[in-house]
């Protein structure tokens, strides 16, 4: 009898076999904390009565959600991290560098086989170099840094398996959005979500970012894919035995299990106001809209950029229409401007903000009001998640968001 | 046991309307407890009494990790939340910090806003005359619930309490 | 009859051969640019109105810059208002292309206009000789309808400029100085206006920072002689000018101060008033925790410029947020294509949208309880960049960049 991906992962963090419905005590790699929850974390971490943190090198805060602060009472959350990393001798803060999920495999700190715990729901986005990484909530967090430990239960899997090439207009968001349609918004929850195919074979790190960062999205507690060469270039790891060890084994017990063929996949948006309403964008062509959004930790990332920047070039955004596009990084905002990127956008008149979450963290970088429409890249379009619950968000890939902005009106690339 | 008047709610209640971000950074829960709900009833918070309950349908606190909604659900007052299911991330977190969710697949469908129902945890809830199983939680949950919450467990650990 | 430039222009939009300080005349106003600061409450006045109409609606521009991308509901219900307004009257409008006045420098302003802003640093219209002065809502609102206005025409205090600034030293340091001297209300109701050799060394940058801060001593307007400078830049952007005006050499003056370029320092101006001025070098005891480079006052390409030479190949002491916005979008251009935007980012700065961000206390990089910001915005006043308890101190590019690196106020050569 096989294993999972994630069965794999765990077992070999706890040292012996592992099966779906255990509850087993992890030991933790990664512990990443955002700058939302810092003062919330500190907090708990005191009450709690603890002294030390069980590994200053494992901690890692990121200031990324009020940046630039928006509110009086934001840079607080920075001095209570810096105060906190000062006091128990924190190694990594990120205080102006771009999203938590981007930085966390970018600045290389998670690597496959890891486990990584985040104040964030969308950490399950390391899943993408095969880390079992999940969010919390602050009071385990806290835990978490006193006992460097956390308990989980050893997940189901659910592989999903796509083979074939994809068409010319459909990126890993139409992939991962229509899975979410399929699978329902709940339809993973306490699962894990394992891709494999060679569909999955031939997608970049960052696109597998894309999915493995939605997959929350479908209640899974993470999302995985088996490290290949490009995982290891990525990270910078050499590809050896243990890491090709680390897939879903053919013989392994799944829940389910979906097979797709890539060529059976066309652009498509999540609909207001659930990430599980999904339809063709054919469907909604002539839905007109006020703004798009290019950014956050789904699609903020240079391939992304380069997917918009193709498509807006030599053309401009429609008339009283607006493009945010706020990169992931700084290192993903300096590749593209080294690479011409950023002028194309600017040229096409879209609004380039510093990186950061903007728009999708919903406290500033593009709010909307109400009866206004909004074709965003990022994870959720819940009921009120960008101003008003009167504003009607649409999710889609970086290619539907450059075509909808030029057309000022929802359209296919 | 205990009795509790019903507010209902649908499936899919996502973090995002227990507790906008807007409001998240607010340095104590009580600030937030008026914007509870917000987004989808505004009034909401301002009628939840302490000891009403929830009632829900599939994937109650689906989203963030955002561990501020389940402690301004407490905050409320309320003393449970029955739902179909539950995210996980929301699940664990209620527990942690002591918040009593129930899974319970027929009620939400059977029952309307102001009734009242007596729960008898672990074991049943009757509402209108009807009674519902409901299960148990796991051992290592249940610890946790009885100690108040992690953090109260955690002070345990460290001998603090 | 001799006059001021002031007198000129207001004479000429009044349709008179002459007129003189003192005197009140009925205006033709030639443009009237609004922002998203107040544009909202203008719309709401006008539909207010018995018989709304708009007298000319080529005369206006219309730009969304305070609060872009928008940070709350509220802001966003007022930037839909405007822009739909906008559409619906065929108003020429801007949203997101940059800060109004440097987007009314670029494409609007011509020499012997009359330019009323609903925005106190109108003014800065001055340095290609144009009169621009803020206005009220209300004010606003009558000249959009009636297509003029009344004014006050004003006294003028001259300032003759001598000599050259040292290297180092920078058109703000000059300005604040001036308002050191003269106090923040030392020049209420009166043109601030400027002449003399030392002016024909500024540039057009220089002299926007120069006019766009004479509101901050009181001041109407400013004014500038349009020289080579000035036509070069008019060129270069497609414009001729409507009417060059300078004051007659006998015209009378309120007062007229003789300025010696070279003794200018690098200044700062502490909290919480724009004139309480110091030595940037008397300050290093002054810890920071935000830096911003931008603003209509501060925020074009050779502001970068220095900005990115005193930053270049060091870091952004790392408890310092510094946030770094071109004016325009134009300059977010010309600085992506000199390569001076990675500069800023390698170092560790963080480049914004063209906007007013920091500068305006809302929307980008609002400073908390106790912090300090230093910044070539345009007003120090106490709760201007967020917290009321906080502290601005304003200053050159220059000074700003080096003070990013060192984390306490200091001048480029110290650092």
């Amino acid at each position: 009898m096989g294993y999972t991906l994630v069965e794999k992962i765990i077992a070999k963090k706890v040292g012996h076999e592992v099966k779906p419905g255990d509850i087993v005590t992890v030991p933790v790699d990664w512990c990443m904390i955002d700058d939302i929850m810092v003062p919330f974390a500190v907090q708990k971490f005191e009450e709690m009565g603890f002294d030390k943190v069980y590994d200053p090198e494992k901690v890692v805060l990121i200031y990324d959600h009020f940046l630039p602060a928006t509110q009086t009472d934001d840079s607080r959350h920075f001095r209570v991290g810096d105060e906190f990393a000062e006091k128990y001798g924190l190694k990594h803060v990120h205080r102006t560098d771009g999203i938590c999920h981007q930085l966390m495999t970018e600045a290389g700190y998670v690597k496959p086989g890891d486990i990584a715990f985040g104040t964030d729901s969308h950490t399950v986005t390391y899943g993408c170099v095969g880390a079992f990484s999940t969010g919390i909530g602050y009071t385990e967090m806290a835990g978490i840094l006193g006992t460097g430990q956390l308990w989980i239960k050893v997940p189901e899997t659910i592989k999903i398996e796509i083979d074939g090439t994809l068409p010319g207009n459909v990126t890993s968001k139409d992939i991962i959005l229509r899975i979410i349609g399929d699978l329902t918004a709940s339809g993973a929850t306490y699962n894990s979500l394992e891709f494999t195919g060679s569909t999955v074979d031939a997608m970049s790190v960052a696109s597998r970012m894309t999915i493995s960062n939605m997959s929350v999205e479908a209640g899974a507690k993470c999302g995985l894919f088996a490290p290949d060469d490009k995982t290891c270039d990525y990270c910078k790891i050499p590809y050896d035995d243990e890491i090709k060890d680390l897939h879903g084994d053919d013989n392994a017990s799944y829940a389910k299990i979906l097979r797709y063929r890539a060529e059976d996949f066309v652009p498509v948006c999540a609909c207001p106001s659930l990430v599980d309403n999904i339809k063709p964008v054919s469907e909604l062509k002539g839905t007109k809209v006020d703004q798009v959004f290019l950014g956050s930790c789904t699609n903020g990332r240079l391939e992304d950029l380069r997917t918009a920047a193709t498509i807006l070039k030599g053309k401009h955004i429609a008339p009283y229409v607006k493009m945010i596009v706020t990169p992931a990084s700084r290192k993903i905002y300096r590749a593209a401007l080294a690479d011409g990127t950023l002028e194309i956008l600017s040229d096409a008149g879209a609004i380039i903000t510093t990186p950061g979450c903007g728009l999708c963290c919903g406290r500033g970088g593009g709010i909307l009001s109400d009866g206004e429409v909004v074709v965003a890249t990022n994870n959720r379009n819940f009921l009120g998640r960008m101003g008003t619950s009167k504003v009607q968000i649409y999710l889609a890939s970086p290619a539907t968001a450059a075509a909808t902005a030029i057309a000022g009106e929802i359209t296919e690339a | 046991m205990f009795s509790a008047k019903i507010w209902k709610l649908g499936d899919d209640i996502d973090t995002d309307i227990i507790l906008p971000t807007e409001y998240l950074a607010f340095e104590t829960v009580q600030e937030m407890k008026p914007y509870a709900f917000s987004p989808l009833r505004p009034d909401l918070a301002s009628k939840i009494q302490p000891g009403d309950m929830i009632v829900a349908g599939n994937n109650f606190g689906c989203g963030s990790s955002r561990e501020q909604a389940p402690e301004v659900v407490k905050a409320l007052g309320v003393s449970c939340i029955v739902a179909k299911s539950y995210a996980r991330i929301f699940f664990r977190n209620a527990i942690n910090n002591g918040l009593l969710l129930i899974e319970q697949p027929d009620l939400f469908d059977e029952v309307s806003e102001g009734d009242i129902a007596e729960v008898t945890p672990g074991k049943e809830i009757k509402v209108n005359g009807k009674s519902y199983d409901i299960a148990s939680l796991p051992d290592n949950l249940t610890e946790i619930l009885e100690a108040g919450g992690l953090v109260k467990a955690m002070r345990k650990r460290n001998g603090l309490d | 009859m001799a006059m001021t430039m002031a007198e000129k222009i207001i004479a000429a939009a009044a349709g008179k051969e002459s007129c003189k300080a003192g005197d009140i005349e009925t205006v033709t106003v030639d443009k009237m640019m609004s922002n998203d600061g107040t544009t909202h409450l203008t719309i709401d006045m006008y539909n207010n109105l018995k018989n709304p109409h708009i007298a000319d609606v080529s005369k206006l521009v219309w730009i969304i810059d305070h609060n872009i991308p928008a940070d709350s509901p509220k802001t966003a219900a007022s930037h839909k208002k405007m822009r739909e307004f906008a559409k619906e009257n065929g108003i020429t409008f801007y949203e997101g292309e940059g800060v109004c006045h440097q987007i009314m420098m670029e494409n609007h302003v011509r020499p012997g206009e009359l330019i009323f802003g609903a925005d106190s640093h109108t003014c800065a219209y001055g340095a290609l000789g144009a009169f621009g002065t803020g206005v009220g809502c209300t004010d606003y609102l009558y000249s959009i309808v009636t297509g003029t206005s009344w004014l006050l025409v004003p006294e003028t205090i001259r300032f003759n400029l001598h000599g050259s600034l040292k290297p180092g030293v920078y058109a703000r340091d000059l300005i604040l100085t001036i308002i050191g001297k003269i106090s923040a209300n030392g020049a209420n109701y009166k043109a601030m206006e400027f002449a003399g050799e030392g002016l024909h060394d500024l540039s057009i940058a220089d002299r926007i920072a120069i006019c766009n801060l004479c509101v901050e001593a009181g001041a109407k307007t400013a004014l500038m002689e349009v020289d080579d400078v000035a036509m070069d830049y008019l060129k270069e952007h497609g414009r001729e000018p409507k009417a060059i005006f300078k004051s007659d050499d006998d015209a009378e003056f309120s007062e007229v101060y003789d300025i010696d370029l070279s003794e200018i320092e690098p200044i700062v101006a502490k909290p919480h008033f724009v004139d309480n001025i110091a030595p940037a070098k008397d300050c290093s005891d002054v810890k920071i925790d935000e830096a911003f480079l931008g603003s209509c006052n501060n925020g074009r390409i050779e502001d970068l410029r220095v900005g990115a030479a005193v930053i270049k190949g060091k870091h952004v002491h790392p408890k310092v947020r510094f946030f770094v916005v071109p004016a325009s979008r134009a300059v977010y251009k010309q600085a992506l294509k000199e390569g001076l935007l990675d500069i800023f980012m390698e170092a560790g700065a963080m480049v914004m949208n063209p906007n007013c961000s920091v500068c305006w206390g809302a929307c980008q990089g609002v400073i908390g309880e106790g912090e300090t910001l230093i910044s070539t915005g345009t007003r120090n006043f106490k709760g201007r960049a967020g917290h009321k308890d906080s502290f601005v101190y304003l200053a050159s590019a220059a000074t700003v960049a080096a003070s990013a690196v060192a984390g306490y106020i200091t001048v480029a050569e110290d650092l």
